[in-house]
């Protein structure tokens, strides 16, 4: 399942949700992304994607990602508008019949969010607003899985 | 006739989010050519590294046709989670 969303969420619940009904399933991986304030620099996020195009490339990547590790299962939920410090941005998890596949799956999902999902995410603060673009960290972590 | 969509720091530099050209250029490059002629702060930032298009909704490569496409969107580094 991916969803992009406008209203805050709640990752404890998703992940309750997600488990819920699995006989087959031996492991669930899941990962909580929360927008940081950095010490009052930040007052808030701003996600923009492309509706429409923005959840059908990252249905293609988690459709790849399903084959590639061999996944029961896998959930995406990605905040877009206005965010708070500490408020969740994303959640991804993933389920398989043995641990491995399931975090290897979700760090590679994680990684391919950061860079080459696409969303462009700006930080307001009290000295203005500026676009925040990939880091090369954040390329090569990507890059890992090419 | 062709939307012309464009995201993130574009728009801010652009000062606008979406336009219809119409006439439809015939190719992708000519329509870039053909927003940034009034702009040059668009034209540069268009040509910046990094850039993606997406011809309806589907990420191009190179120069295409833009014969009967409905919408084309520019793209700047992306960046989520």
């Amino acid at each position: 399942m991916i969803r992009l969303q406008a209203e805050p969420f709640d990752p404890g619940a998703l992940l309750t949700a997600f488990c819920e009904g699995r006989t087959q399933t031996g492991a669930v991986v899941s990962f909580s992304g929360l927008a940081r304030g950095e010490a009052g620099a930040v007052t808030d996020l701003e996600l923009e994607a492309y509706p429409g195009f923005t959840e059908a490339e990252i249905g293609r990547i988690a459709a790849a990602a399903q084959a590639r590790f061999g996944l029961d299962d896998l959930m995406v939920v990605h905040r877009i508008g206005r965010i708070a410090p500490g408020e969740t941005i994303v959640f991804v998890a993933t389920a398989s019949a043995h641990r491995r596949a399931a975090f290897e799956a979700a760090d590679h999902l994680m990684d391919y969010l950061k860079s080459r999902a696409p969303f462009w995410k700006k930080e307001h603060g009290p000295d203005g607003a500026r676009w925040i673009e990939p880091t090369e960290q954040d390329q090569a972590d990507a890059a890992r899985w090419d | 006739m062709v939307r012309v969509l464009l995201f993130g720091r574009l728009a801010d530099v652009a000062g606008w989010r979406e336009r219809t050209v119409d006439p439809a250029p015939a190719t992708l490059s000519a329509l870039q050519r053909l927003i940034g002629a009034d702009d040059p702060q668009l034209a540069e930032a268009l040509a910046g590294v990094g850039v993606r298009t997406a011809v309806d909704q589907v990420l191009s490569r190179g120069d295409v046709s833009l014969d009967a496409v409905k919408e084309v969107a520019f793209m700047p580094p992306m960046s989520g989670g």
